[in-house]
């Protein structure tokens, strides 16, 4: 059954304002994962979402050099990842334009982000905005591969790159989850996320020590509400891609027909998976250091043979 | 076919004003071109729209054999993206062009050039091919020697193109004949009439000298030595056209001869196509993120965007011979947007690249910095059809890559092996030339347009003249319509990708604004994404505004504790790539020096120190140097016999003449 348009739209709305709430939410129940592992107390759950508040109501600050880069590209960050929400499955298999969510689109949209981003760090002529800019682009570009080969291997079992389709067609063979070519893409997945997050060991989202920092460095000229928008855009990128690969390797949840409960049902169970999935990463994040920028190739290296073995095998399975 | 005569005219017109008065020549020159590609244009669309085969011969222009002209859907879309180019290019000369490009040679040559680009893809007889594709090597290699005599390199480049054009044109030449050796007929007709009759080992053969001609043409590696020396040293207009209409004309003889005229061949063919691409993307793209000089990068990431239609042909050409030609329709059409968007794209980013050199004097991006506060329209441009080449959704180089990956996930239903391995080859091109190319591209533009300037040239800039910015701002269009309503365009590409097959399948895609294919789920709509986007852009927007009661303070940038922040102390386009340059150390073998001046008085202080980076072509290095090196050996040894001495070439005449008696009798 195809649900109604109103229905959609308002799943969509829904979804958007989840992620809104749940991204930040996420990044704080990292942190006090991460406190708590480490034996302390930490921040409340809702601190980002305070820090956040704090922020909008902040004077605006612009660099002397800086041109209408470094106020546009906030946006540009803000409505790229809101367009990618809006059209993905993530409380619900029917969401409105979810014929136009293909996976490539979702991976260009949040491209696009890391472009305005890296651009707004160049923007003001510093050598921080500079190095946090080229590291990210780095990094970005030796992800891509690996993310986007990954994509492909779960195409071509689905036989499309429609995002909803993908995971109905999954739950219709609930035996494809456990399969090697999905375990191989589940990994190459993870990489290439945490990657794309800047979490460890990749990045780490808590230092603040010149040379150790990427994301970071790159919006350092960032003040006031127009920091709150980069972060919230950072943050939502986060609960997104936490959210697309639960559904991915996991849909059991997901709206898929047009009832209320349904929704009510694909929120709630889309809240636990993606927290499970912030639990998983933070534990990883506890028990590693950040690796070296030159010793990353390696570890992203290894998720693209991963993700292209993920292509491989699916083709010698089907 | 007569609208398009006409517009050949035109340019023959255009070519003969350049005799004019020095004060009129360019703008009633570049007037007549313009004209002339408009005219060209309509045409070719009419025969796109319509879907007929126009033809014409006359034996005035070529004694004996004559010149055969032929429009059909294939031929008339090359001809669409380059009239467009060729348009813009001459409404850029207007402001443009200057003392070197002013001579009468240069544009007369460079609307002779055009008037080839145009001929070419009509060409429908070998003669008739050889004759437009060797004019259009000689009138771009002279054009590339305008500014021979302020430019070392431009005669070096000159040198290199010249080669490698003429080596690739005699390929062609050869493997075209070898088709006639058994037809009959010179004529494209009478070939593709008895291709089919000809064993396979002869049309194997003559595709592939065929093929290392034209991929030669199109920059694929390791024939692209050329590309990035030629490119960057042509004036600006004609760099454009190069980089978007003369290796796209590789391309176009590869689907001609491989799939209009031979009908598809053996899978292996393909293979090597499919290869070639993929190589190129890659090595394309590595080189674009670390080059310096803003032309040899968009040189580079031509190499790039030309290897991934490669691979497009290739997989179209594969799946086609395997029994599959509703997927080979689709990656063939692919292939063909992917060549009508780079045409936009990268003819814009080239003629940006023009104003850049114009306003600074330079196109070293070390040397640039803050141009967006100079000349703010063309860095909005350049900033377009850079998102458009890094396939940022809704511009035009997100719609045919992602057609471009549709075409290569769905050819994975085929179970050849064969096939398999170019399907997975293309998608790891793919995915790896993708991050690359952004990098490329926010290099591009941030350095060169964001930031301080880092020289006085780039603090100083003069904005262009606007008949620059307008043919810019014509060459962006492409980038938004096939980005936004790529549907619009597809019944006409898909009518070229049928001749091309030489098929009859019904079009993969639906007709409509958006994408839609046709036997698959796979659909994207990217003027509601657009839409969506511009939605939530103006609501950001507003709620930011409201939130801001007053406008932003300026500071200073933060200095980490430092006073002063000097301009040196940003990051220039080469730190910008070192990380990757780095991890890419084994492909790409860039050579650094760090040279230490230690005070005299004692060694532990350092008076200067001088880093340098160059990072050169490896393949030239390795693979071309030997064997240039090896024919001046041969040369110099030769020489040794040829001491100008009068008796001892009449010896040898005489020794020569003894030992043919002798083995005669």
């Amino acid at each position: 059954m195809v649900p109604s348009v109103a229905y959609s739209t308002v799943a969509t709305l829904v979804q958007i304002v989840l992620v809104v709430l749940l991204g930040p939410m996420l990044i704080g129940f990292m942190a006090k994962v991460k406190a708590r592992a480490e034996g302390r107390v930490g921040a409340p759950i809702n601190q980002p979402l305070r820090d956040l508040r704090k922020l909008l109501s902040k004077e605006r600050l612009h660099a002397r050099h800086a041109s209408v880069v470094l106020p546009f590209a906030p946006m540009v960050i803000l409505a790229a990842t809101s367009v990618a929400v809006a059209i993905s499955p993530l409380v619900t298999t029917h969401p409105l334009l979810g014929s136009s969510a293909d996976i490539l689109v979702i991976v260009y949209l949040l491209l696009t982000g890391s472009v305005a981003a890296a651009l707004a760090g160049l923007d003001a002529g510093t050598a921080f905005g500079g190095m946090g800019a080229s590291r990210a682009m780095t990094i970005g570009a030796l992800a891509e591969p690996a993310l986007l080969v990954a994509v492909v291997a779960l195409s071509i079992q689905s036989g499309t790159s429609n995002l909803p389709s993908m995971i109905s067609t999954t739950l219709t063979h609930p035996n494809w989850v456990s399969g090697p070519s999905r375990l191989l893409a589940l990994v190459a997945l993870v990489i290439v996320v945490i990657a794309e997050t800047g979490r460890l060991p990749v990045d780490n989202p808590s230092t603040h020590l010149e040379l150790t920092m990427i994301h970071e460095a790159m919006i350092l000229e960032y003040a006031g509400p127009e920091l709150a928008l980069v972060t919230l855009g950072a943050s939502m990128r986060l609960g997104l891609l936490f959210s697309l690969i639960a559904n991915l390797f996991f849909p059991w949840g997901i709206a898929t027909s047009g009832s209320i409960l349904g929704l009510l049902l694909g929120i709630t169970v889309l809240v636990a998976k993606t927290a499970l999935v912030a639990f998983g990463v933070s534990l990883i994040e506890v028990r590693s250091a950040k690796l070296r920028l030159f010793r990353l190739p390696e570890l992203l290296a290894g998720g693209f043979v991963l993700s292209v073995l993920a292509v491989i095998t699916g083709l010698v399975t089907r | 076919m007569a609208l398009l005569l006409l517009g050949l005219g035109c340019c023959v017109l255009a070519a003969a004003a350049s005799a004019l008065p020095r004060s009129r020549r360019v703008p009633v020159s570049a007037g007549l071109g313009a004209i002339g590609c408009a005219i060209a244009f309509a045409a070719a669309m009419r025969v796109l729209v319509t879907g007929g085969v126009e033809s014409f011969h006359t034996t005035r222009l070529l004694p004996m054999i004559g010149l055969s002209l032929s429009i059909d859907p294939l031929g008339a879309l090359f001809i669409v993206a380059t009239s467009f180019v060729g348009f813009a290019a001459c409404i850029y000369c207007i402001g443009y062009a200057r003392g070197e490009l002013q001579s009468r040679t240069a544009m007369a040559l460079l609307m002779v050039f055009i008037l080839t680009l145009l001929a070419v893809p009509v060409a429908s007889s070998i003669v008739s091919l050889m004759f437009c594709w060797e004019l259009m090597a000689l009138s771009s290699m002279l054009l590339i020697l305008t500014d021979q005599r302020h430019s070392r390199e431009a005669r070096s480049a000159a040198l290199w193109y010249g080669v490698m054009t003429q080596l690739g044109a005699a390929s062609i030449l050869f493997g075209l004949l070898l088709l006639t050796v058994h037809g009959g007929g010179q004529t494209f007709a009478d070939i593709r009439l008895h291709s089919t009759a000809l064993s396979s080992t002869v049309r194997s053969f003559a595709f592939f000298l065929a093929l290392l001609g034209f991929a030669s043409k199109a920059g694929a590696v390791p024939l692209h030595v050329w590309l990035p020396k030629a490119h960057p040293e042509a004036p600006s207009p004609v760099s454009a056209l190069m980089s978007s209409s003369m290796v796209a004309m590789g391309v176009y003889g590869i689907i001609r001869v491989g799939g209009d005229l031979l009908h598809g061949g053996t899978v292996w063919w393909w293979v090597t196509v499919a290869a070639f691409g993929a190589v190129s993307a890659l090595y394309g793209a590595l080189h674009a993120t670390t080059s310096t000089d803003i032309k040899r990068l968009l040189a580079y990431s031509t190499i790039d965007i030309l290897g991934l239609v490669l691979v497009g042909v290739g997989a179209a050409g594969a799946l086609y011979d395997t029994g599959h030609p509703g997927v080979a329709q689709l990656a063939m059409m692919a292939a063909l947007l992917l060549v009508v968007a780079h045409a936009g794209f990268k003819g814009a980013l080239f003629l940006g690249a023009g104003s850049i050199e114009r306003s600074t004097g330079t196109r070293d991006l070390d040397q640039l910095g803050g141009l967006i506060h100079r000349m703010p329209f063309t860095a909005a441009l350049f900033a377009l059809s850079a998102c458009s080449i890094m396939a940022v959704p809704t511009l035009s180089g997100f719609s045919s890559e992602w057609l471009l990956l549709q075409g290569l996930l769905h050819g994975f239903t085929d179970r050849s092996t064969p096939t398999l391995i170019i399907m997975l080859v293309g998608v790891v091109a793919l995915a790896l030339t993708g991050g690359l190319t952004a990098v490329a591209f926010v290099k591009a533009f941030g350095i060169g347009f964001l930031g301080q300037a880092r020289s006085p040239g780039a603090a100083n800039a003069v904005d262009v003249a606007p008949s620059m910015k307008i043919a810019m701002a014509l060459l962006v269009i492409p980038s938004i319509v096939i980005g936004v309503v790529p549907g619009l365009l597809l019944p006409l590409i898909n009518r070229a990708a049928t001749t091309g097959l030489a098929t009859a399948t019904p079009s993969p895609v639906e007709r409509g604004t958006s994408l839609v294919l046709t036997q698959f789920r796979g659909t994207i709509e990217p003027a509601v994404l657009l839409a969506g986007l511009v939605l939530v852009l103006l609501i950001v927007w507003a709620v930011n505004r409201r939130l801001a009661q007053r406008s932003a303070r300026r500071v200073d940038a933060w200095g980490c504790g430092r006073d002063v922040q000097t301009p040196r102390m940003q990051y220039t386009a080469t730190s910008f790539a070192e990380p990757l340059q780095r991890v890419f150390a084994d492909v790409l073998r860039p050579q650094s020096d760090v040279e230490v001046t230690h005070v005299a008085e004692s060694q532990y202080y350092e008076q200067s120190l001088v880093y340098q980076n160059r990072v050169s072509d490896a393949l030239e290095q390795h693979g071309y140097r030997p064997v240039i090196d090896a024919a001046l050996r041969v040369g110099k040894s030769a020489r040794r016999i040829q001491n100008g001495s009068i008796h001892r070439y009449l010896a040898f005449g005489f020794v020569a003449l003894l030992l043919i008696l002798v083995v005669l009798a």
